[in-house]
């Protein structure tokens, strides 16, 4: 860095510095779109463009992403994040028509706002133009400024505008193009589930446990006096986290939400099994796994085809029990119902399936998008026989209710709610009453 | 005095399979499979024949799933007993790792011999070289199945599906190339690579990597005629008509939305229980005392009481 230092006072930039603080600050983009993106992955970056150049628009592009994106879904947002960054330099003689193929330049698509900023410019050069080719290298004291103002601009055109009105709109009142916006915002929300204590121990400085492979073997080096007793501590792990959603109806939308919502999570270790009903339940954590959540939906929707037959929650819940609870209830897993508990079917099988559900699992989360009306009773017959098995029930309408479950899934804690011990017959009794 | 232990183990494992000398089948066929696994009392399909043959002869491990009490385990027990060898058995639970699936060292005994070595004043390093030897090594199965000499033993990993992701993944190493490092002795490899069957009940997926380095095998619950032919020859003294109701009743049972299905060990025990009762056929009021035997769930058992025993029961006794 001795030799970049006089470049800095004296407002010259080489090339690669510039390149250098281009890529930082795309990094820095990155990162404020939801993309997890480590220093020393832009670094990589960094060093990747020595080896593979900067002519080729495409090779770059394909440098950069093998460096910078590290999960499957990150990749589309990457690809608008990049074209919008790194502009190719607009053709202005044929030159520059030779260095960049037609098909680089057709696919770059500058997102507006970024526009102003380059034409204010005045000389038309991109950042991606001038670094490598050593071509008018930009060395005025504001063209700094300049480059931030196009990253602000950048992320301003991918937030959302007038955030705080969309956050407590309802879901059902979104148009198609808040609904795409409100997706890439769910995205961009950082989230994890509460964690378990799993059997297994690991190596840790501090810990409860002694390791006495390890202390053995360093004893050795003190005479086989154990003088640095190693320890082991309990692992944490995240709890598995098991989604039961109704799609029949209206509830269709608030499910695919949710369930794009869920998504995000299981990149971060957690696993998550995904169920959808309408009259019947329906598997799809593998479709998830291989295909968009819409496309997923569709297919089930699809497959189902007697919407008029109305909601079965509690025989779907039923066969859950039956079938699915023994394989995904290990280990404390928490499970969230989403339905309005529209219930055709008989509310004592209902209040039954629930309490067994809620005995099987660690916490039983029922996510009710009317909830969110403040007039909202929950009087269904449904809702009645199944609220009392319900640990929390909580709104699911819009984008606020998301984050305030996002934080109470991470604040789960170590001990499970005090649960109903009654006797079968007294349950059915109680409910019968009601 | 190494010399001398080890001679007493091999010596001692000699003269077990001397006592059972008996010509070991040829197993050539599926066929043969099903015959030798039905002289041990093991009914099976022809399906489960041809999976063990084909894991017996590509050689590749045998994955077998299905839900509880349908056999799975005994089959290994049983395959065991037709090969006349070794069943080693590691039980899979959460957190099980190297230390109780492969290896551990005797850390009482090497730390009693660090101090016995200060006492006789024995050169610090060789003593120091001396704790770290096979002597103070304590094998699990999975280092046993390893080091087995002789025919290659049967090793049964039961209930994979218990154990966590961290020791599938180890798993996966050791049934590809039937080695295991210890640090301080170096590799060891299988001379006889075992024969490995492994169960799951299914209480969660097993990874797709782990299933692809297996056979695979859907173990059902059996068939009416199936069930029969496994109460008669397990409980030899019952008579063939309440062998054919308890098939029948249970198969039928099966049918019905219950939490848990009765598995062939629940039938089994179900039979032992009626010939303990001295029954001779399937009556309500015995079906309804002994449902515990078959149903472990009470809501399970309060289905069945209440509107379905009776035709159950009509219908198994109208099978003979």
């Amino acid at each position: 860095m001795t030799s970049a230092a006089p470049a800095r006072d004296g407002n010259v930039k080489e090339p690669g510095q510039q390149l250098l603080r281009r890529s930082l600050r795309f990094g820095r983009l990155l990162r404020a779109n939801g993309i997890k993106v480590t220093p020393s992955q832009v670094m990589d970056f960094v060093n990747a463009t020595d080896y593979v150049g900067i002519h080729n628009r495409r090779v770059f592009k394909d440098a950069a992403e093998a460096c910078l994106v590290t999960k499957g879904e990150d990749r589309e947002m990457f690809s608008i994040l990049f074209d919008a960054y790194w502009r190719s330099k607009r053709p202005a003689n044929d030159q520059d028509q030779q260095i960049f193929k037609p098909s680089d330049d057709s696919s770059m698509e500058p997102i507006e706002g970024l526009d102003d900023a380059e034409t204010e410019d005045g000389d038309g050069q991109s950042e991606f133009g001038e670094g490598m080719e050593g071509l008018a290298v930009d060395d005025d004291a504001d063209a700094g400024d300049l480059a931030d103002a196009d990253d602000s601009d950048l992320e301003s055109v991918l937030t959302y505008s007038g955030s705080e009105a969309l956050r407590t709109k309802d879901f059902s009142e979104f148009t198609a193009e808040e609904l795409e916006q409100a997706r890439i915002l769910m995205k961009r929300l950082k989230w994890e589930i509460g964690m378990r204590k799993s059997r297994r121990k690991v190596a840790t400085p501090k810990g409860r446990f002694i390791d006495a492979r390890r202390t053995m073997r360093k004893s050795l080096q003190t005479a086989g006096v154990p003088l640095r007793i190693s320890e082991r501590k309990v692992k944490m792990k995240p709890r598995s986290l098991v989604v039961i959603c109704d799609i029949s109806g209206s509830m269709d939308r608030y499910s695919r939400l949710l369930l794009q919502f869920i998504h995000t999570i299981e990149n971060d270790m957690a696993r998550v099994e995904a169920f959808v009903f309408g009259t019947r339940l329906t598997r799809i954590t593998r479709v998830l796994k291989k295909r968009p959540i819409d496309e997923a939906i569709t297919r089930v929707s699809k497959e189902v085809q007697d919407w008029a037959g109305g909601t079965r929650i509690g025989e779907s819940i039923q066969s859950f029990n039956q079938d699915w609870a023994r394989r995904v209830l290990r280990n404390g897993a928490v499970v969230l119902i989403i339905s309005d508990g529209w219930d055709r079917g008989d509310p004592q099988l209902l209040g039954n399936e629930m309490m067994r559900l809620q005995r099987s699992c660690y916490r039983l989360i029922w996510l009710n998008p009317l909830l969110g009306s403040p007039r909202y009773q929950p009087l269904t017959r449904g809702m009645q026989a199944a609220l009392p098995f319900i640990d929390d029930f909580l709104p699911v309408h819009n984008l606020e209710s998301l984050e305030l479950l996002a934080e109470h899934l991470s604040n789960i804690g170590e001990y499970r709610p005090v649960r109903r011990q009654a006797p079968l017959e007294f349950v059915q009794q109680r409910m019968t009453s009601v | 005095m190494r010399l001398n232990r080890s001679l007493a183990g091999r010596v001692r494992k000699r003269s077990l399979s001397q006592v059972t000398a008996q010509p070991v089948p040829s197993l050539g066929s599926v066929e043969d499979v099903q015959e030798a696994l039905a002289s041990q009392k093991y009914i099976a399909d022809t399906s489960l024949s041809t999976a063990i043959f084909l894991a017996l002869r590509l050689p590749k491990p045998l994955l077998l799933e299905g839900e509880a009490g349908v056999g799975k385990t005994e089959i290994a027990k049983v395959l065991a007993a037709i090969l006349q060898t070794d069943l080693i058995r590691l039980q899979c639970y959460e957190g099980l790792d190297v230390s109780h699936a492969v290896y551990e060292w005797n850390y009482p005994r090497q730390m009693l011999a660090i101090r016995a070595a200060e006492a006789s004043e024995e050169s610090r390093d060789a003593a120091m070289a001396e704790i770290f030897s096979e002597d103070y090594l304590i094998k699990r199965p999975l280092l046993q199945a390893i080091e087995h000499r002789g025919k290659a033993p049967v090793l049964l990993i039961d209930e994979i599906d218990r154990a966590d992701e961290e020791f599938e993944a180890f798993l996966l190493e050791l049934l590809s190339d039937f080695q295991v490092t210890v640090p301080e002795l170096g590799t060891m490899t299988a001379e006889h690579p075992p024969i490995v069957i492994i169960t799951s009940n299914r209480t969660r997926e097993l990874h797709d990597a782990l299933k692809r380095r297996c056979l695979y095998h859907w173990v059902d619950y059996p068939t009416v005629d199936k069930e029969y032919r496994i109460v008669t020859s397990k409980v030899p003294e019952i008579n063939d008509r309440l062998a054919l109701q308890i098939s029948h009743f249970v198969h039928d049972l099966r049918q019905v939305d219950l939490y848990k299905l009765p598995g062939v060990a629940e039938t089994l025990d179900w039979a032992a229980a009626l010939m303990a009762l001295s029954q001779r056929e399937l009556s309500s009021e015995v079906a309804s005392a002994t449902l515990g035997a078959i149903l472990k769930h009470q809501e399970d058992v309060q289905t069945v009481r209440k509107n379905k025993l009776d035709e159950l029961v009509s219908a198994a006794a109208s099978n003979d």
